[in-house]
């Protein structure tokens, strides 16, 4: 805003501004925290802030008991996996809806958003039995393809609203010039659409990573990802906020710092282009 | 002028997504449809025939339903009124100038990128754990007793987890709809004499206006499907049973598949009927 302010009002607003980011950061500054507090330094009172003896045995006990890493790569995988795959498949659709528009363009992509709207629960039976049928519970492959679908709808919008911001002219001229559509799409489209395609990629792998319906109650032991792994911890035994937190940090770290990178795809992304 | 033959090829480029999406939508669909017209009982026996509408009405006869359907209305409410309300505010707040901004920002953001097990597990366990909790400390401190807040104010606590991870969502949407704003129009109306509260009324509101709707819109979408936070919390007891999570006792728990199904199909109903008014203002969007 270019209106002038006096440095007292800045200096109120960045007070206030500071104490909300805070307390509402707070949850997850108190977990890294107490991930570093031995156990019974973790439900002390009154609470201990930074004078406690750091420790990173908590780290260690967790990936011991736990096999952390397995859970960790399970992630990767489901996330990682379903988002390549989600991206081949909708990047050429995205590409012809958004260059070669028909009349039912619109139809398809509001058809496409709605099946975002299904309610899980409402398909968890089937979905359930026919893992079991084909072997799939507690596999990543069968988890890979779900999470691919629930998230295909936004990958395709997100691709298909950056793939309209790049000029049109641009492949007309080169049609002229007798490029062919491989051509087209190798030499021009590829590198103007990197930076969408990127975007794309990065929001969906938060979603995928965090995803906590499917991945609940499609996994027990050998697909398990994060979500699952964290919600073992559930049912407490004795003292383990610390390892809990550990755990959690270690589960929340990867995706933090990618999202604060994405905070602009994710308000596109999410409002599927209606807010920009 | 796109040819014939990119069209076709056009076509054929969609195909994938298309068949993919159709398969997925349709295949699960009709066979909780089908279930729910059955006696279906996984243990006890299997398929047993045809059961008319009877899933149907026991579904919403029974004594959990109504319970359930007002804690899913109490639940998404309460959080849909916090996080525009508070939202609203807060983008308010972040679009003044001052010191820390990008930092602030990356603080306020990051509870939505934390695992829904991950933050409701923290909250029950290091902030709403009556002995060692956060919230207990501070009780003792000012003499009171400990909260048992997950049994004690259970559907408050899992409004705080849900809304906590949901508020730096629609904050960041509002922020981004107020920086789309016109500060002229802001000046213009200062000028004449507009004070904050008008300005605020007259101009910042309405703007904002069709980003409140899409917020609510999103928002009731996952929150009607709001699962780990009280998988994790307090497993449905407590009055903290959602139409979602009756449904997913109905069907894994209880292993009443016809009736779960029958539950299944009046949530897709519930959630299309949502899903109608986002769609129109993103259709409508499309145009422009």
């Amino acid at each position: 805003m270019a209106r002038a302010v006096t440095t007292r009002r800045k200096t109120l607003t960045t007070a206030l501004a500071w104490v909300v980011g805070l307390v509402i950061f707070f949850p997850i500054l108190w977990t890294i925290l107490t991930s570093f507090k031995t156990e019974a330094q973790a439900v002390a009172n009154p609470p201990l802030f930074l004078n406690f003896d750091w420790t990173l045995e908590n780290y260690a006990v967790v990936q011991e008991r736990s096999n952390y890493m397995r859970f960790l790569w399970n992630s990767v995988i489901l996330a990682g996996g379903s988002t390549i795959l989600g991206i081949l498949v909708a990047v050429p659709a995205a590409w012809s809806m958004a260059f070669v528009p028909s009349r039912r363009t619109k139809d398809i992509l509001l058809w496409m958003l709605s099946t975002k709207m299904l309610p899980a629960v409402g398909v968890l039976y089937p979905i359930y039995l026919l893992f079991i049928r084909f072997g799939l519970l507690d596999s990543r492959a069968g988890l890979v393809m779900v999470l691919m679908l629930i998230n295909l709808p936004i990958i395709v919008w997100m691709l298909y609203t950056y793939f309209r911001e790049i000029p049109g002219e641009i492949l007309e001229a080169a049609r002229m010039d007798g490029a062919t559509l491989r051509e087209e799409l190798l030499y021009i489209l590829t590198p103007m659409a990197i930076p969408g395609i990127a975007s794309t990629v990065l929001l969906n792998f938060i979603l995928a990573w965090n995803e906590a319906f499917w991945t609940l109650n499609l996994t027990a032991v050998d697909a398990a990802p994060l979500t699952a792994f964290i919600a073992s911890y559930s049912s407490p035994e004795g003292l383990f906020f610390a390892k809990l937190s550990a755990a959690s940090t270690m589960a929340i770290a990867p995706i933090l710092i990618l999202g604060w990178f994405s905070q602009k795809q994710l308000v596109r992304g999410l409002t599927f282009g209606a807010v920009k | 002028m796109a040819t014939k033959a990119s069209r076709s090829a056009a076509r054929l480029m969609m195909a994938p997504a298309v068949v993919l999406l159709m398969a997925w939508m349709l295949v699960p669909l009709s066979m909780t449809v089908w279930f729910s017209f059955r006696k279906y009982l996984p243990l006890r026996g299997g398929d047993l025939g045809f059961a008319g509408f009877e899933n149907y009405g026991r579904f919403v006869s029974s004594s959990s339903f109504w319970p359930a359907v007002s804690t899913t209305l109490i639940i998404v409410g309460s959080v849909l009124v916090i996080t525009v309300v508070l939202g609203v505010l807060l983008a308010l707040l972040l679009d003044q100038p001052f010191w820390g901004q990008g930092v602030v920002r990356i603080l306020i953001i990051a509870p939505f990128f934390v695992m829904p097990t991950v933050s409701a597990l923290v909250w029950k366990n290091m902030f709403m754990d009556p002995t060692n909790g956060l919230f207990a400390h501070l009780w003792r401190l000012f003499g009171a007793d400990p909260v048992a807040w997950l049994s004690e104010a259970s559907t408050g606590s899992v409004v705080l987890i849900i809304a906590w991870r949901w508020l730096p969502f629609a904050t960041l949407i509002l922020l981004t709809a107020i920086q789309s704003l016109d500060s002229e129009q802001l000046e213009a109306a200062e000028m004449d004499g507009a004070g904050p509260l008008q300005r605020f009324g007259h101009i910042i509101l309405p703007h904002l206006g069709r980003a409140i709707t899409i917020v609510i819109l999103i928002q009731t979408i996952f929150l009607l499907s709001i699962f780990a936070e009280i998988f994790v919390t307090t497993g449905g007891a407590f009055g903290t049973r959602t139409l979602t999570y009756l449904i997913f006792q109905r069907v894994l728990e209880s292993q009443n598949v016809g009736l779960g199904s029958a539950g299944g199909v009046y949530a897709i109903i519930l959630a299309n009927i949502v899903a109608l008014f986002l769609m129109r203002i993103v259709g409508k969007n499309l145009d422009a």
